[in-house]
Parts: C-alpha cells; sequence; structure tokens
C-alpha cells in the first residue's frame, strides 16, 4: 500500500510542480474555445430548449479538457521515464502490477479533475449551467478520466518514442474526442453520422456528463454509464495484463 | 544462507544467445565481482536478478526468493545501481531518495536516507534538483537510492564509471564498511584493479558463458604467466633461454615463467653460462592479465 502511495503522489507532485504547462495552459485553451465559438455561433444556435450555446459548450469544454490531460498525464510520465531510462527505479522496487496501475490511474484522475474544476470556474462568466444532477457529473467525470488515463497508460507502455505516442495522441485521442460533441448535439448532424458518434465511447462520455449538468442530454444517462462504465473495465483488463506480463516494459 | 543462486541461466533475445546455463552461487558476505567484456552478458545477468530481464530457462534466487514467483521479496532483497546513468529531473535528491523508500514500503526513512547522503558526500546537494548534480554526483545518488531499503544484497554494475578518484575511494570505502557490516556485494567495473583490491571471489563471463569461478587469491595464483626480469653483467642471454624472452631493454631481460620452479633451472643455465646476476625481479601478474589471457583463450 505504501508503494501505490507513494507512486500515486509522486504522479501528483509531478504535475503540480510544472501545474503552468499541466493546468493553467488547458485552462487557457478552453477559455479561448469558450470565447471564439460562444461569440461567433453563440447568438444563432440553442442546441437544447433553454440552453444556450454559451451554457451547452461548458461541459463539453470541461470533459473534453478533463480527459485530455488525463491521457496526457500517463502517457507523457511513462513515455519520459522509458525514454530517460528512469522507468528502472519503478521497475526494480516490490510494486505490484495493481499498484503500478492504480497509482497512475488515479493521478490522471486527479489532474483531470483539477483541470475540470480550472475551466468550469472560467466559463462561469459566460453562463452558469444548472448542475442538476451532481453525483453524475462526479461518474462520468471519474469514468471518463479514468478510461483516458487507462489509454495513456497503454499508449505509454505502447510507444518507444514521442513520436509514435504523438501519432497515438493525435490520429486516435484528438479525433475521438473532437467527433464527440464537445461542440454540438449529435442531433444536429446527419443520421450517417449520428450513428458513426453511437460508436465513440467518448460520445458518451461528454453526454454523460452534459446531462449532469443540464438534465437533458442526447442518450440516456445509464446508456452513457453503460457504455463508459464497460469501456473502463475492458480498458482496465487489458492494461493490467499488459502491465504483468511485462509487455515493452520488462524484457 | 546462500545470497545469490543462479540455476542454468539462459537467455534469448531472438536467435541472439545472451546467456548459456550460467550456474553459480554468491555466499553472503562475499564481495564478488562479475567480470568480461562489453557483451558478455554481465547487464543482461544482473537485469534477471533485479527483475527487469525475464530469463528464458533455469532459475534465479536472491536470499532463497525466486526473482519469479516470490519477485516482492526478492526485490526487497536486493538493491541494484543500474549501468546507464539515469535520473528523474522533476525532484530533489531527497525527494528522489524518499520516493525511492515508498516504492519499497518504508516511511519516515529519512534518518537512514542523511546517513547514506553523508556517506556518499551529497549531504549539501539533498535539496538540490538532481537536474544540477554533475554526472558522478548523480552516480552517487543512484547508489543511494539501491541502499535505502538496506538490502542484504547489493549490486553495482560499474559504479565509478564518470566518478572521480577522490570519490570513487570514498564510494568503496562505504561499500567495503557495508561488506563489513554483513552485506553481500556484487560488482561489475572495467578497472580491474578496483576488483583485485576489493573482491575475495571472481567469475568472468564471455559471449554468455561462465569462464571461470574462483576465489580471487585461486585465481590470481594461476592462469597467467610470471614474469622474470633479470639484468646481467653481460648483454648476452643463453641460447636455452631465449624461448623464454618475452622482452628485452636496458633494464634487462624479461623472460616469462610458466611457473615459479622454472627459476631455479633458469639460475643454473645462467651459472653455466658464466653471466652474472646484477638484479633479479619477480613481478605477479595481475587480475587484468589474467583477465586478458582468459578472454584470448
Amino acid at each position: 500500500m505504501q508503494g501505490f502511495y507513494t507512486l500515486f503522489y509522486k504522479e501528483m507532485l509531478r504535475f503540480w510542480k510544472v501545474s503552468f504547462q499541466t493546468v493553467a495552459a488547458p485552462v487557457l485553451t478552453a477559455l479561448l474555445y469558450q470565447l471564439i465559438f460562444a461569440h461567433s455561433i453563440g447568438q444563432h444556435v440553442e442546441p437544447y430548449p433553454g440552453v444556450s450555446y454559451s451554457a451547452f459548450l461548458i461541459p463539453g469544454l470541461a470533459m473534453m479538457s478533463m480527459l485530455q490531460n488525463s491521457f496526457a498525464n500517463t502517457s507523457s510520465s511513462l513515455i519520459q521515464s522509458k525514454i530517460t531510462g528512469n522507468i528502472v527505479f519503478l521497475l526494480l522496487p516490490p510494486l505490484s502490477h495493481m499498484e503500478f496501475f492504480l497509482a497512475y490511474t488515479l493521478a490522471a484522475v486527479v489532474r483531470g479533475f483539477v483541470v475540470g474544476v480550472g475551466v468550469i470556474v472560467v466559463t462561469l462568466l459566460f453562463a452558469v449551467p444548472p448542475f442538476a444532477h451532481p453525483l453524475w457529473m462526479l461518474v462520468f467525470g471519474l469514468l471518463g478520466c479514468g478510461v483516458m488515463g487507462i489509454l495513456g497508460l497503454i499508449a505509454g507502455i505502447w510507444a518507444e518514442k514521442f513520436d509514435q505516442l504523438a501519432g497515438f495522441q493525435n490520429f486516435i485521442i484528438m479525433p475521438l474526442t473532437f467527433l464527440s460533441g464537445v461542440f454540438y448535439s449529435i442531433h444536429s448532424l446527419p443520421p450517417f453520422w449520428q450513428n458513426v458518434s453511437h460508436f465513440n465511447p467518448v460520445f458518451y462520455m461528454i453526454d454523460g456528463f452534459r446531462y449532469a449538468c443540464f438534465g437533458v442530454g442526447d442518450v440516456a444517462p445509464w446508456l452513457s454509464f453503460g457504455v463508459v462504465g464497460v469501456t473502463f473495465l475492458l480498458l482496465s483488463a487489458l492494461t493490467l495484463h499488459l502491465l504483468r506480463s511485462g509487455y515493452k516494459l520488462r524484457r | 544462507m546462500t545470497a545469490i543462486v543462479f540455476d542454468r541461466v539462459g537467455k534469448q533475445f531472438g536467435n541472439f544467445t545472451a546467456l548459456q546455463e550460467i550456474s553459480f552461487t554468491v555466499e553472503q558476505g562475499d564481495f564478488f565481482a562479475l567480470l568480461g567484456p562489453n557483451g558478455a552478458g554481465k547487464t543482461t545477468l544482473i537485469s534477471i536478478l533485479g527483475g527487469l530481464t525475464r530469463a528464458s530457462s533455469g532459475s534465479t534466487t536472491v536470499m532463497g526468493f525466486d526473482v519469479q514467483r516470490d519477485y516482492r521479496a526478492a526485490r526487497r532483497a536486493v538493491g541494484i545501481v543500474p549501468q546507464e546513468l539515469v535520473f528523474d529531473p522533476f525532484f530533489t535528491v531527497r525527494e528522489t531518495l524518499r520516493f525511492q523508500s515508498g516504492y519499497f514500503g518504508i516511511r519516515n526513512n529519512d534518518d537512514w536516507i542523511d546517513e547514506i547522503l553523508a556517506h556518499i558526500g551529497l549531504t549539501e546537494k539533498a535539496d538540490t534538483n538532481m537536474r544540477k548534480l554533475s554526472g558522478g554526483m548523480k552516480r552517487r545518488v543512484m547508489v543511494a537510492q539501491a541502499l535505502v531499503h538496506r538490502p542484504p544484497v547489493i549490486v553495482l554494475d560499474e559504479p565509478t564509471a564518470g566518478v572521480d578518484v577522490e570519490l570513487r575511494q570514498s564510494l568503496w570505502a562505504f561499500v567495503r564498511s557495508l561488506n563489513a557490516d554483513g552485506h553481500t556485494i556484487v560488482l561489475t567495473t572495467h578497472y580491474l584493479e578496483e576488483a583485485e583490491m576489493l573482491c575475495n571471489r571472481i567469475a568472468m563471463l564471455k559471449q554468455g558463458r561462465l569462464l571461470a569461478l574462483e576465489d580471487k587469491d585461486k585465481l590470481m595464483s594461476r592462469g597467467a604467466s610470471r614474469h622474470l626480469l633479470i639484468k646481467t653483467a653481460s648483454t648476452g642471454l643463453p641460447a636455452a633461454l631465449q624461448p623464454l624472452l618475452a622482452s628485452q631493454s636496458e633494464e634487462g631481460f624479461e623472460l616469462r615463467l610458466a611457473d615459479c620452479n622454472q627459476l631455479e633451472s633458469i639460475l643454473v643455465e645462467l651459472r653455466q653460462a658464466g653471466v652474472g646476476l646484477k638484479d633479479i625481479e619477480i613481478t605477479k601478474p595481475d587480475l587484468e592479465e589474467i583477465f586478458v589471457e582468459m578472454m584470448n583463450q
């Protein structure tokens, strides 16, 4: 347990020591999205009855930032450790694969939440969502950040150079998050793309979080919870298997 | 109890055989040298000991714990200083050592951390970021990281590369004191005089095979030939001694002896040839000569 706690604390301290880059920067980015999108198309769109586009954007931007930063926390930490070689100081001690998995994933969730709170606080200047179901917010925040933290672990384990990690991030994570309904309701899409969106697990994270904020979403919250929960369990099982087998970590 | 047991350990990387059926033991309290040229398999063997690499065959135990089946107990029993100079640039020396203690399940380890820092001359640098340390200092922090959990077995893989002479000596004094306290030390080094000076047992590896495994004194007394340096009153050497001639200089003739018993017959030859002796000196082979000779076999 002490091993888990130490690694968890170390991973949090790692991002906190460079919080300008890991927290302030994504909050500023979300603020810019809010300014530009809400100002340019906000007056023409009302995604849900009685919900302004500025308010609609808040949970989407918050969740997108949370997801991207959770992914970045695990993936960048692992790839840096692998490339600089200091991963050896984690492989020599008697840390179990479960301790390793939990410490990295929870630290990613913490960073996601810190960024998410920052984004919500600054975007409240533009609109105040009703935050209808706080418990659902917590559930989708935890599961969403957990899924992306675990994906970051997988990417960090798999990648052998920064180039490969950037490929994973740019060709898988970015499209999944941008095409998940952060900036629009999928009901505004043609039927074909609506169907495609239903195969994107990130859509359910965003939509579940948005439901938690407004009490209205594109799909039922329990469906979103089911899809995100199953994704979390499947990716956890895969990652624990990779860690247990020593894939790309132990030769 | 035996500290380390390698039992028919083999390792394949694809078609490349890094280790072939290596078997030997290291006893508790040994100061053990693992020698061999680059690519001999030393680091692979140490990596198997630390669980960084999984053996393709055979078994390895540390203090009776199998490195695969009882990996947690085995890893607590061994502290390894890796060969590559690696560090985490985010943290200070003290944070690095506290984290390493925590990974081994130890809280509130500052007293021992302070003691280690004092021994390796880094007390003043405890709160300095790792990035700001010199190469030698970083390597000493790596030594400290291997010691935070007070392991009974300590493995140092090329620990003094890049460390200056004074600090190297203080490091060895510390490691010697750990050995005197009962810690088992396994050392790989390219500085063979260090192995000769410090170790009581030596294993030599070449291309993944174990070439020699002996007490140092035994190893030193066999293997490479001794040299006899003679200064004679005349400039010639009797014809019977010409086959033994290794070199000739102003210092005299250097003869290679297969063993010390040859000395008497050489003196007889010199006397019969009427060659007077001005000076005579026998040099024992050092570990480097023995090493080179064994590697060339």
